[in-house]
């Protein structure tokens, strides 16, 4: 199996505190991959340093073949970060634009992109002016233009009505089916049934890599939420 | 760095502003209705045409330095920096692209504020508009420079604001405005000598004097350029792809 994303020994420090301590994990490519866990865990800090803007204490992550945060990556990955990253002053269709020429990519992309997040009857209206849940599908539009391989995506469905949340998900997997290699963070355990594979973060530590069905036989838990915990007291049993 | 990425800057920059009236109508109103109660309060006295010159290179500056230190801070708070530092714009472009944005802007500005300022209150100008327009601009381009720089030190909005009479009051005091710069008390000299916004000021009275100032305002446009240089080269210096 290939992997877009190899880390190895990754540690880092954060205002003091150590919140990656020491990981190491490879992510295959042609997949969505869920990096669950609740808030706090180190899942915004993780993708912080695979798109390469997080100072690293120790280790390496190599993405695409490359160490993170090279020039060679930077129009082959799509980051959307946590809160929508987008200019409130510009119309939809000029935000996406914008990071559409940043990248060199064709304006049909922009068109491409507000239609894939369904904005298309919004596309003149000021971010400014949109809901929440609207501004950060124009953010995720803007990571889409240029077709890039690898998305990186930190919490993309937050408060955002099950309807769509449903065809954001839906989205994920055409794109992993054309190829596109997906990581998608939440601390919505129920998430969990529409990855392929699972990342559980909790306190900086991997308590889980593996897909769903394989977790809950694994665990003998009922769903991702049960399994996480269980997983959790064996992580503190263990340390006892 | 790279020429098309550094124009989408600069239109995206502008294509924000369009959007807001308000600002393009005090960036323009204010320097004229300044200028325009000090020709009347000074009616009748050859001072506005002794400080007039200067603060029409004043004005741009003190604009310009407050619109760019805001809207860096707002571009690196809002998330968009961090964003666009993972793609391939390098940080040269976003210097230059805003300095552009910001430096069209002057023109305008500068346009405005030296008409109303010679054909509604009169003042008496030597030498040719354009060259005014010039020093003007230059003088826009290095408020926008040095706004650039502050913003890296500032981690909120109120900070930024602060930084202006931090940044400019001193130079304000000490450019020659209030006191012709050597009659300054000697430790106060070299300082001005230092300061960019003296240049500014000397280039404009220079102007204001000199039927024909273009040779003789070169040093002064040749200072001001290097604070211009240093302050984005410095500035590039804060901009990190990587934060802890």
């Amino acid at each position: 199996m290939n992997h877009v994303i190899d880390i190895e020994g990754l540690r880092v420090v954060r205002g003091g505190r150590e919140v990656l301590p020491n990981l190491s994990v490879r992510i295959p490519s042609g997949s969505v991959v869920g990096l669950l866990g609740p808030s706090g865990s180190g899942k915004s800090t993780l993708i912080r340093a695979i798109v390469g803007v997080q100072v690293v204490e120790a280790g390496s992550v190599t993405v695409l073949g490359h160490p993170a945060g090279s020039p060679a990556l930077r129009d082959r990955i799509g980051y959307v970060t946590q809160s929508p990253s987008i200019y409130d002053d510009l119309t939809v269709r000029d935000n996406v634009r914008f990071f559409a020429r940043m990248l060199g990519a064709a304006m049909d992309s922009a068109e491409r992109a507000i239609e894939t997040v369904d904005l298309m009857s919004h596309a003149d209206v000021l971010a400014g002016r949109l809901s929440g849940g609207q501004r950060s599908r124009v953010s995720l539009a803007s990571a889409l233009v240029g077709e890039p391989e690898l998305l990186v995506l930190d919490e993309p469905t937050v408060g955002l009505d099950p309807l769509l949340r449903r065809d954001l998900w839906r989205l994920f997997h055409r794109l992993a089916d054309g190829g596109t290699s997906l990581l998608v963070s939440s601390h919505v355990m129920d998430e969990a049934t529409r990855c392929d594979r699972l990342l559980l973060l909790r306190e900086g530590h991997l308590l889980a890599d593996e897909p769903l069905p394989a977790l809950l036989d694994r665990t003998g838990a009922a769903d991702a939420e049960q399994a996480f915990l269980a997983l959790v007291d064996v992580a503190e049993e263990t340390a006892r | 760095m790279n020429p098309t990425r550094t124009l989408v800057v600069a239109g995206r920059v502008l294509r924000q502003l369009r959007v807001d009236h308000r600002t393009i109508a005090l960036m323009l109103v204010v320097p004229c209705v300044l200028l325009g109660l000090l020709a009347w309060i000074f009616d009748g006295t050859p001072v506005f045409d002794r400080i007039g010159p200067a603060l029409l290179g004043v004005f741009p500056f003190v604009v310009m330095f407050i619109v760019t230190s805001v809207a860096t801070l707002r571009e690196r708070t809002s998330g968009t920096l961090e964003r666009l530092l993972t793609t391939p714009m390098g940080k040269g472009d976003l210097m230059f692209g805003y300095a552009l944005a910001f430096g069209l802007m002057a023109v305008l500005q500068a346009v405005v504020a030296s008409a109303f300022a010679i054909y509604v209150c009169d003042l008496d100008l030597q030498g040719p508009v354009w060259v005014l327009v010039i020093v003007a601009v230059a003088d826009a381009v290095l408020g926008t420079a040095l706004g650039l720089l502050a913003s890296g030190f500032a981690r909120t909005e109120f900070q930024a604001v602060q930084f202006m009479p931090a940044f400019v009051l001193p130079q304000f005091l000490l450019c020659g405005l209030l006191v012709v710069r050597d009659q300054l008390p000697s430790v106060l000299q070299p300082i001005s000598d230092v300061l960019p916004l003296s240049y500014a000021v000397d280039a404009m009275n220079e102007v204001a004097a000199e039927s024909d100032p273009l040779a003789g305002i070169a040093p002064e446009l040749a200072v001001i350029v290097a604070w211009i240089g240093a302050s984005l080269l410095l500035g590039s210096l804060t901009l990190r792809r990587r934060t802890p």
